[in-house]
């Protein structure tokens, strides 16, 4: 084994093999981009090493959500290409030190990416990080293939809309048996729900039926977060930015409470009292 | 006289553009013009659920550019309309299971009685993306005052440049309270960045959700403020002079609501 | 400087920050996706440069680098000679001695030991021209109406 020791970079143990991770949806704009950020930040403050890979080729983005877009010198296909070694296009996150990114390539195309040399590349990856989170691009053609190939667990995103839970169902289905997907609501807005102007987390859930990992609330703050490149979940004092964290623990193995918006715990609270016959309608 | 054939598109995903297609098409219908709409999003469709047509499938795209059917009969004519109708996407296949130029033949057959033609276009710069400018002669990008999205619109103004077409923009969901505070980018800042001439802008709006859960487009509530802004864009669109609605803290409800009072 | 403009994008909240960031990563987008405009301004900026003095075209080094709030480019141009300065400025072709048998002369181009290996030893540092031209910024768009 000493040989193989040899070959690989100082700190990695050949032996260990870190878990990937592919956040998925079919539908855009659910909150991928967002969610791989801030739950990669929120694993690596617990002290995991984490890397997160962008497979969004052509329309880069995880760059900028985690303020890294300056610092981006080197991407996946130059990495495929071998035009430059792995460690040179990992960037160090700028906030938390056990994070890198792998950033995509801006100017090329999603079919100039092999099925099999994803695979490959994530197994590398593997060997020297505890977590590889993979924002998958939208859609359900060769990008999402390539971005689940090589991961071996899937997190599902699903905004209470129709649109998008019709999506997710699909996507559930083209992940096949390989992949046990848990599922996080993204986006809730627990009064539209009360009022019956939104899904409700039910509603979601009776569809698509998959374990929950976590609900998270519509929060304005995000929009400011990504305008200045630092993710919500370097503030566990803001709610959403505890409800990654919580996520983050549940990824991990720890036996915490699927994390939920207060006032959709309310709502929740509400329907089943009414239901079994007590409190205002 | 053929109609304009005209992408609705964005990069990125989640913005708008299948709800502005949809209320878009449907404003032009209520001002009595021809309009069909065209799901180019194959695989995953979802124009026939924000209108509310989704039992009304019989025929897709796809089957119409496999001979497999006319294009009248895979055309859904929406009820509430005299003059609007769908053409839905396909949902088991993928997004290359139509070429081009097959996409590009259907929308000219379309447009052929028809005034106007409005392609929803799926996210990405991909094969859907491409089908769906290959059918149009022009272009409206949908984007969010939001940086992920002002950069993909970026790519995708690029891309349909390249090919001569004309370009304008649409900036939605923008949040004037979250401007007046700073802490969203301006329609102006949205436009000095991507340089192309601006056809609209659609205020978020808590409503939108509800009415794409209900199939009825949010255009059609004729009190709603959004029913007003998506009429502007659609005299916009048909050449008028429109002044652009300033929106302020104040908000933009009252405003209108002073308006309409006013006559 | 950096302090003030901190400041002011502080006091102006993040949509002054975004706006900046967005700006910048545009720029790099831009030049990404147009290797061909590289090639040709590389060219472009040869020529002129080779106007003056003599240059090395074929170790030409272009590279785009991020500073603070704005990307620059840097261009590594070995000199080959400069003539002696004349009347009328023109340091290229004028005062240069012809060798006894006619040809021009040359002379090897040498680098600063940044990026390749060390120069003849004993000699003096030679000429390194940079130059640092901003990106000029996006065109101007319509300004709408809309506050």
């Amino acid at each position: 084994m000493e040989s193989v020791a040899i070959e690989r970079e100082i700190g990695a143990e050949p032996q260990r093999r870190g878990r990937a991770i592919v956040l998925t949806s079919g539908k855009g704009g659910v909150g991928k981009t967002t969610t791989t950020a801030n739950l990669g930040t929120a694993l690596a403050e617990r002290g995991a090493r984490v890397v997160l890979v962008d497979a969004d080729v052509g329309l880069r983005n995880l760059d900028i959500v985690l303020g890294l877009e300056s610092r981006v010198k080197y991407h996946v296909l130059d990495v495929l290409e071998e035009r430059v070694d792995l460690d040179e296009a990992l960037v160090p996150d700028k906030h938390s030190e056990n994070l890198r990114l792998l950033a995509a390539a801006q100017s090329r195309e999603k079919d100039e990416v092999q099925t099999a040399q994803m695979e490959a590349l994530i197994a590398m990856l593997r060997e020297r990080f505890d977590f590889v989170l993979i924002d998958c691009p939208a859609g359900i053609e060769l990008g999402f293939r390539n971005a689940i190939a090589g991961a071996d667990e899937a997190i599902v995103l699903c905004t209470p809309e129709v649109s998008a839970v019709r999506d997710v169902d699909r996507v559930v289905g083209l992940l096949g048996n390989r992949f046990k997907p848990q599922l996080i609501v993204n986006r809730l807005r627990p009064q539209l729900v009360k009022r019956g102007k939104m899904l409700s987390i039910d509603d979601v859930n009776g569809i698509l039926r998959l374990p929950l990992l976590g609900v998270i609330a519509d929060e304005p703050e995000i929009i400011i977060t990504t305008n200045r490149g630092e993710p919500l979940a370097l503030r566990k004092e803001n709610p959403t930015g505890a409800a990654y964290h919580a996520i983050a623990a549940k990824i991990a193995g720890e036996d915490v409470p699927v994390p939920m918006p207060p006032a959709a715990k309310q709502t929740l609270l509400e329907r089943l009292t009414s239901l079994f016959g007590g409190g205002r309608s | 006289m053929s109609g304009r054939r005209i992408v609705v598109t964005s990069g990125k995903g989640g913005v708008g553009k299948t709800t502005t297609t949809a209320n878009l098409g449907a404003t032009l219908a209520k001002r009595g013009r021809r309009v069909v709409l065209i799901d180019a999003d194959i695989g995953l469709r979802n124009l026939d659920l924000v209108l509310g047509l989704e039992k009304r499938i019989v025929f897709d795209l796809v089957e119409v550019a496999e001979g497999r059917c006319q294009l009248r009969q895979a055309l859904i004519k929406d009820k509430r309309f005299e003059s609007l109708a769908i053409l839905p996407a396909a949902q088991t296949r993928e997004k290359d299971a139509i070429t081009p130029e097959q996409f590009a033949a259907i929308v000219e057959e379309a447009s052929a009685h028809a005034d106007y033609v409005l392609i929803d276009s799926p996210a990405g710069i991909e094969a859907g993306f491409r089908n769906a400018v290959a059918g149009a002669a022009e272009a409206i990008v949908v984007t969010t005052p939001e940086v992920s999205s002002i950069r993909d619109a970026d790519r995708v103004v690029g891309k349909i440049a390249a090919g001569g077409k004309p370009i304008r923009l649409i900036v939605n969901r923008l949040r004037p309270e979250m401007v007046s505070s700073g802490e969203m980018l301006s329609v102006e800042d949205v436009c000095d960045v991507l340089a192309i001439e601006l056809l609209g802008i659609v205020p978020e709006d808590e409503d939108v959700i509800d009415t794409t859960n209900r199939g009825e487009p949010i255009a059609l509530r004729e009190a709603g403020r959004l029913s007003a802004i998506y009429d502007k864009i659609a005299r916009r669109l048909e050449g008028e002079l429109v002044p652009f609605t300033t929106f302020d803290r104040q908000g933009l409800f009252n405003r209108l609501m002073g308006a309409l009072k006013a006559g | 400087m950096i302090e003030f403009l901190r400041r002011i994008f502080g006091q102006r909240g993040s949509s002054a920050t975004a706006k900046e960031r967005l700006r910048l990563v545009l720029m790099t987008d831009h030049l990404e996706l147009s290797p061909d405009m590289i090639e040709t301004m590389k060219r472009d900026l040869v020529d002129v440069i080779s106007r003056h003095v003599e240059v090395d075209r074929e170790r030409i080094d272009v590279t785009f680098e991020r500073q603070e709030s704005t990307l620059a480019m840097l261009a590594n141009i070995p000199i080959l000679s400069v003539g002696r300065p004349s009347a009328n400025g023109n340091g290229k072709h004028e005062g240069r001695a012809p060798s006894p048998d006619g040809s021009a002369r040359t002379s090897k181009p040498k680098r600063v030991a940044a990026q390749t290996g060390p120069g003849a030893e004993g000699q003096a540092p030679p000429k390194r021209k940079r130059r640092r031209r901003k990106k000029s910024p996006p065109a101007p768009a319509t300004a709408p109406a809309a506050g």
